[in-house]
């Protein structure tokens, strides 16, 4: 059994976890508790947030995210691929700056309009 | 000028209010907002975790922030931006100054406050040593970090573990910057439990509870800041210092409702939330001015303050078109043993359609107890609480059948074994 804190959503359920019976997962309060649990112990993921630079904007900063979770061990290669982007003003939220990176399937998309 | 009704700030409290204002009827209103944009502090908020509760995904601060704008350009709704307000009055004039209209005078029949919190500084909790360059409030680093893109330090100590704090942990760790610590006076901290996962452990940044800095020193930038254990009176003890050399400290240290205007306006402020004190319809003690949000009291959760913020812009449009009842007395809730404060303070039953909403903290960790709201003696709800911590904020629906129980001018909420 592994005690965890549930991070889907900001309730944080106190949660315990049996590795030797599947991964089952109580203490949760909703089915994502139960799915968040197993990987959390078998392959934990994030969602990378951070900016970009952005010309031409009212910031010199335009943020961005992973349009869904990477795998945790990811998250610094993420952030220096992240560093090397660029873009001009206007752009949207959800525009894909940065398409499938690592093979995961994932994208970088901006998250606001500027 | 003349408006129905005049939103003071654009953050998440005053789109929500205007918006359902406009929703309900109301057709001439007008925001107010001091910086150069709409949204407020989500838009420094990059990170994710929004709009669980109100849009059921998860949603960065300024995604959150993007569809309140977007519906609130679907309605039509006016606005004006780089915008002073300098004084409300009791009669609901407002001045305000900017440098396109110049000096206002504003008429409002109904005036919403949703002028948000500001961050606790160094003076505030008198943190001794030298006076270098390097000290910022956690959210005045996010800002120049996320928004303006300079980076802020590269050795760090953050004092305070609100979420403010854990996550600026996280953001100046991801950006290059070493975070030695998070330094916390209390033996708990005072943020989100899944912030210090997410932010700290994931990081393997240490959380010091129980700890405080007791020096700063630098000449020019700082250089090294001093941090000790303390007792249980939170006093350091001596011996137990350790020093870090770091050039950066950042301090999440509190927050505070910004009510300048509301004190100037005369209205009646509760000392334990240093917001308005507000009845059922957030409506503070001068009938027609109306608070919602962080202004009222700091919520953990924007999504909260959207909700709430609803609430206050229904509310403003009833008075609006004389829909408010003002026939019964006020039944006050009284928060004891252990609950800190309860929003709203007040509230009457004629104006409470299916329930009462009230948010409370409490002010220390409570583990296995009982939620209880009373009525004198006799217990009209408990609910089983495992888990209760001054830094989550937790909410109960009254129901109105419950209400119909109420004999007492008093109800209390408090918490039981």
């Amino acid at each position: 059994m592994k005690s965890l804190i549930c991070i889907v959503c900001p309730i944080g359920c106190h949660i315990e976890v049996d590795e030797e019976n599947d991964y089952r997962v109580t203490g949760n309060k909703c089915p994502r508790g139960a799915v968040y649990g197993k990987k959390e112990l078998t392959a934990p993921t994030r969602v990378v947030t951070s900016t970009i630079k952005i010309s031409g904007g009212i910031h010199n900063r335009v943020p961005v995210k992973t349009s869904s979770d990477i795998p945790k061990e990811l998250n610094f290669k993420c952030m220096d691929l992240i560093n090397k982007l660029e873009v001009k003003s206007p752009v949207k939220m959800g525009d894909i700056v940065s398409k499938n990176i690592f093979d995961t399937g994932v994208d970088i998309i901006i998250t606001r309009n500027m | 000028m003349k408006y129905e009704l005049v939103v003071l700030g654009g953050g998440p409290a005053g789109l929500a209010a205007g918006i359902e204002a406009k929703k309900n009827g109301i057709k001439n209103i007008l925001i107010i907002e001091r910086d150069n944009e709409l949204g407020g502090i989500l838009q420094q908020c990059i990170h994710n975790g929004f709009g669980l509760h109100e849009f059921k995904e998860e949603l960065t601060g300024p995604e959150y922030a993007q569809r309140f704008i977007d519906q609130m350009a679907e309605k039509g709704i006016e606005y004006k931006l780089d915008t002073m307000v300098l004084d409300v009055s009791k009669e609901k004039k407002i001045q305000a100054i900017n440098s396109i209209d110049g000096y206002m005078e504003i008429e409002a029949e109904a005036i919403v406050l949703a002028m948000g919190c500001r961050e606790r500084t160094r003076g505030a909790i008198a943190i001794p040593g030298d006076r270098p360059s390097g000290i910022f409030t956690a959210g005045t680093a996010q800002r120049f970090v996320n928004m303006e893109g300079y980076m802020v330090g590269k050795k760090v100590i953050i004092l305070g573990s609100g979420d403010i704090g854990l996550i600026m942990a996280r953001r100046m760790t991801l950006e290059g910057a070493k975070v030695e610590a998070v330094v916390e006076l209390m033996p708990y901290s005072g943020g989100l439990t899944r912030n210090i996962v997410q932010c700290l452990e994931d990081y393997d940044i240490p959380l010091l509870l129980s700890h405080t800095v007791t020096d700063v020193k630098g000449d020019g930038r700082l250089e090294r800041v001093t941090v000790a254990k303390v007792d249980e009176n939170r006093k350091p003890i001596p011996g137990t210092e350790v020093n870090y050399d770091v050039d950066t400290l950042l301090l999440s240290v509190g927050l505070i409702p910004e009510n300048d205007l509301s004190r100037n306006a005369g209205i009646i402020m509760d000392r334990r939330t240093s917001g308005p004190i507000v009845n059922e319809s957030m409506e503070t003690s001068i009938e027609g001015i109306f608070a919602c949000g962080n202004v009222v009291h700091v919520h953990d959760l924007v999504d909260f303050v959207s909700a709430e913020s609803r609430r206050a812009g229904i509310n403003a449009a009833k008075y609006i078109k004389n829909e408010i009842k003002r026939n019964e007395k006020f039944i006050e809730i009284d928060g004891t043993n252990g609950i800190s404060y309860t929003v709203p303070q007040k509230f009457r039953k004629e104006n409470i359609d299916k329930g009462l909403e009230v948010f409370m903290r409490v002010k220390e960790v409570f583990k296995d107890v009982k939620l209880e709201v009373r009525s004198g003696e006799e217990v009209l709800m408990s609910l089983k609480k495992p888990h209760l911590a001054p830094g989550e904020m937790e909410k109960i629906m009254i129901p109105k059948v419950f209400m119909e129980k109420i004999k007492t001018n008093k109800i209390e909420i408090t918490i039981a074994r």
